[in-house]
């Protein structure tokens, strides 16, 4: 098993080993962070605001004069495993529905399909604000209203992939065998599309980093003194002009993370791979 | 690969430099990924003189296409073609580059692919694709090439040739299309036409107008033609040459007639016998009858107090007793699908019954027990799409152990090897996918699957229709045996009246829906026939290079008929022994005696005139 796994990396293209790198480079962050983190991630430890890097704060200190690179040891985890875990929770939603509607067919999958457009329709950035103002603003919650919020889009491009293949002959064999529903959504048809649904995912996941920064940066993300990467980048919005590591970081913290895991999806596409 | 090959007597090297077409030391190869080349067709010579057909014949992956192709200069992507010398007309085709192969190819070089329906464009005329090829070469203007269409349309004999150009392809049939295409070809006047297994996609019946069509039409334009098919039959009647291959090698070439008579390699042998299926003998008829099928009527659609808004199978019904085949032979469109999934439960009958045993079963599938499904099997047409490619042979084969017998672990995993050992697949082959397996073995997993119920019945539909010749009567040959091995009842959906003919014990014809005849093999030769399985039986082109000559072109319609009650004849508008004031004024009467059943006016009566 994990000698395939070996044998999967060795022939992926170098972007996909690069984002591979990436990718697990940010894990492994988000796991041992905390714990490799100089300072507590609230400490008042510098008394200039903005420094630039020095010997005793590598990344320069925040406007509050924290440390910035214990800011985002801490705050990588939260975007991470925020958004790892919504992402995964959407897709799960999101294809569970769509197998149950392609393989009831008929007036079940009409309806919906068409709730699904509705929810798709509306902005994300909006429902995420609209479902935060309601519910408030806990771990849990944005959690599951980011999965929520993605679970429709997921839905369709499962929906369109389980449609094609429950008009498959060998789906039809099942049919006539007398499976039941079940057996034919977990050992026909969702084998055939688990590709597709790993990039996916992958987008997904990708979607959720950059909606919680953007909650984050409005304020309405995690709370301090906590804070994502997302709202690192807010709070050290005003060290802009003076091109403070405590913004720069963040920021490229966040691109490198999605890009990472969009150069893996691609290389994890069976067309992309060896 | 050492075979013999015979001096090619017309085609010899003294009047070679007369011949339209020279191939001399043909190689294609393409590469590989360790960097090395390939060679998937080798050292291929033939020469073609003037105004002659030769033949490329052999099964799927011989390289024929690939040949045919390479004389228009062109090579799939990776290829390369490499020859001593491959000319046509004064063109030296291998040493031309790509703006000059161009000029060459729609104008002197014509090709006719084996699919018309994916070669026109849905969305424009006929007319302004056939006279294309005049346009962009400037070869003519547009009154002109108009009026060498209307001419080319008339000599391949199609309907209304002033004003069939106007319409659009989805408005033509199948095989209208195909000549269409052909005088696409033809109208450049070229030296050579390629034609790739043009009438491969079309009923029998289709078939010999096409053919025919397509024989007058080169032979009226003068043009050299390399005919490229599997079908040896087909072959004889149109061509002069033929060239055998296998595995991108020549196996044997020489004259039509020498080829079918005196064939001197083992390959040609096997594709010969291959080609007249051999009689298998009718199983011993059992007492018990297995399956019971009573005047079913199905169709698509809400069902209104019995009948279907859209109905396909009117009234069918048979019988098919322990360890016998019924063979159900029809045109596409016939039904002859639609009835398989009638009685596996997948659509539901509008009205009739379906008796197992003598119990009836429940008309739709959801309401049978997982019993009765167990004891009816349907084997898909397409093994490619009926086995899940991401589960291995082992896995697909093993579900209806677990689920009909709950066959599970080592029981599961021994019964699977005996399975395999059945349908006499190598047990290695469990743990590949149905992806890595060749068209026969799929078949022989798709088999496999099927029997590992342990079925009563077997619905056998177009099992062998999508496989080579030599494949398809090796599962043809399993079939039969295990059926007598296992006492099956098998009921054989075909398109091809020879092979039905050879297999099975009984034969239904159907038409339209309805079934027109039923006949015990037995009772089968020497006795007249309803008309439409006269002319199912008689569209089977013989090995005999007259034969397309000497029979006779399909008689017109003898009654003009716009359209036909549902109650009357639904031969009558293409019967051409129709009787005016009779057929189409009454419905058919069935006529019945020894084990035979035909349903029209002519049968029995003594104005038999269906032979």
């Amino acid at each position: 098993m994990s000698g395939a796994l070996a044998m999967r990396v060795r022939n992926m293209r170098l972007s996909g080993r690069i984002g591979l790198a990436l990718v697990l480079f940010w894990l492994v962050l988000a796991v041992g962070g905390p714990a490799l983190a100089p300072h507590p991630v609230g400490a008042f430890i510098d008394q200039e605001v903005f420094s630039g890097p020095g010997r005793t704060f590598w990344l320069g200190s925040d406007y509050l004069g924290r440390d910035v690179l214990s800011r985002v040891l801490w705050g990588s985890r939260y975007t991470v495993f925020l958004a790892l875990g919504a992402a995964l929770l959407a897709v799960l939603g999101g294809t569970s529905l769509a197998l149950f509607s392609a393989i009831r067919g008929g007036w079940t999958d009409e309806i919906l399909a068409r709730a699904m457009d509705t929810l798709n329709s509306m902005p994300s950035k909006i429902f995420a604000l609209v479902l935060v103002a309601a519910f408030g603003s806990s771990l849990t919650l944005l959690l599951l209203i980011a999965a929520f919020i993605y679970i429709p889009g997921n839905y369709r491009i499962a929906r369109a992939l389980a449609i094609n293949l429950v008009a498959m002959d060998f789906v039809q064999v099942a049919r006539a065998r007398g499976e039941g529903a079940f057996h034919i959504a977990r050992y026909e048809v969702l084998p055939n599309m688990i590709h597709p649904l790993l990039a996916d995912t992958g987008l997904r996941f990708v979607f959720v980093v950059l909606l919680l920064s953007g909650l984050s940066f409005l304020g309405l993300g995690v709370q301090p003194p906590y804070a994502d990467l997302g709202s690192l980048v807010r709070e050290n919005i005003s060290g802009l002009p003076m091109a403070a590591p405590a913004i720069i970081v963040p920021a490229l913290a966040i691109a490198s993370l999605t890009v990472g895991a969009n150069l893996l999806i691609d290389a994890l596409k069976p067309g992309g791979k060896a | 690969m050492t075979v013999e090959l015979a001096p090619p007597p017309a085609t010899g090297p003294s009047d070679a430099s007369a011949a339209a077409v020279e191939v001399r030391g043909l190689s294609i190869t393409v590469a590989q990924p360790d960097g090395t080349r390939r060679a998937i067709v080798e050292n291929i010579s033939f020469a073609v003189p003037r105004g002659e057909v030769l033949a490329l014949i052999g099964e799927s992956g011989s390289g024929k296409t690939t040949i045919a192709l390479a004389l228009m200069g062109f090579s799939r992507f990776g290829a390369t073609i490499a020859a001593d010398c491959l000319r046509v007309g004064d063109m030296d085709i291998a040493a031309m580059g790509q703006s000059a192969l161009r000029g060459v190819r729609g104008s002197r070089i014509a090709y006719i692919a084996q699919s018309a329906a994916a070669a026109f464009n849905p969305s424009r005329t006929i007319l302004s694709q056939v006279i294309e090829p005049l346009l962009v070469h400037g070869l003519a203007g547009r009154e002109e090439a108009r009026a060498r269409a209307v001419a080319l349309f008339r000599s391949l004999a199609l309907p209304s040739p002033e004003t069939i150009g106007d319409r659009y392809p989805h408005q033509v049939s199948g095989g209208q299309l195909q000549r269409l295409m052909a005088a696409m070809a033809l109208i450049t006047g070229p030296e050579l036409v390629i034609l790739d297994e043009p009438t491969t996609a079309l009923d029998v019946t289709t078939q010999v107008e096409v053919l025919r069509a397509f024989k007058a039409a080169i032979a009226e334009s003068g043009a050299t033609a390399v005919y490229v098919s599997h079908d040896l039959a087909v072959v004889t009647q149109v061509s002069e040459h033929i060239v055998v291959l296998q595995n991108g090698r020549m196996v044997e070439q020489g004259d039509s007639a020498r080829i079918l008579t005196a064939p001197q390699s083992e390959y040609t042998r096997t594709l010969l016998a291959a080609a007249r299926p051999a009689i298998r003998p009718t199983a011993d008829a059992a007492l018990d009858k297995v399956l019971t099928v009573d005047s079913i009527h199905a169709g698509y659609g809400r069902i209104v107090r019995g009948m279907p808004a859209t109905p396909i199978l009117a009234d069918v019904g048979f019988t098919v007793r322990r360890g016998s085949t019924l063979g159900v032979i029809g045109e596409s469109g016939s039904g002859k699908s639609t009835l398989a999934r009638v009685i596996a439960g997948l659509l539901p009958a509008a009205s009739g019954e379906v008796l197992l045993e003598g119990q009836p079963l429940p008309r739709a599938m959801a309401q049978r027990s997982r019993e009765q499904l167990r004891r009816i099997q349907l084997v898909f047409q397409n093994a490619d799409t009926a086995l899940n490619p991401a589960q291995t042979v082992r896995d697909i084969i093993a579900r209806p152990l677990a689920f009909y017998h709950g066959l599970k672990g080592a029981a599961a995993h021994a019964r699977v090897d005996e399975l395999l050992d059945l349908i006499r697949l190598p047990r290695a082959l469990a743990d590949r996918r149905s992806t890595e397996l060749s068209g026969g073995q799929k078949q022989r997993v798709n088999l496999a699957r099927a029997l590992a119920a342990e079925p009563d019945v077997l619905l056998c539909d177009e099992v062998t229709s999508a496989l080579d010749t030599v494949v398809g009567a090796a599962i043809l040959d399993l079939i039969d045996e295990l059926r007598r091995e296992l006492g099956i009842a098998t009921v054989f959906i075909s398109h091809d009246i020879s092979t039905v003919r050879a297999f099975c014990d009984e034969i239904l014809v159907l038409y339209a829906g309805r079934a027109v005849e039923r006949c015990p093999k037995a009772a089968f030769d020497g006795h007249s026939h309803h008309p439409y399985t006269r002319l199912l039986i008689d569209s089977v082109p013989d090995m005999d290079p007259t034969w397309l000559a000497t029979r006779a072109a399909a008689a017109g319609p003898a009654l003009a008929v716009s359209a036909i009650a549902p109650e009357l004849c639904r031969f009558l508008p293409r019967c051409p022994v129709a009787i005016g004031g009779l057929c189409d004024s009454n419905p058919p009467p069935l006529h019945v005696d020894d084990g035979r059943a035909i349903l029209c006016h002519r049968a029995g009566g003594p104005g038999d005139a269906s032979r």
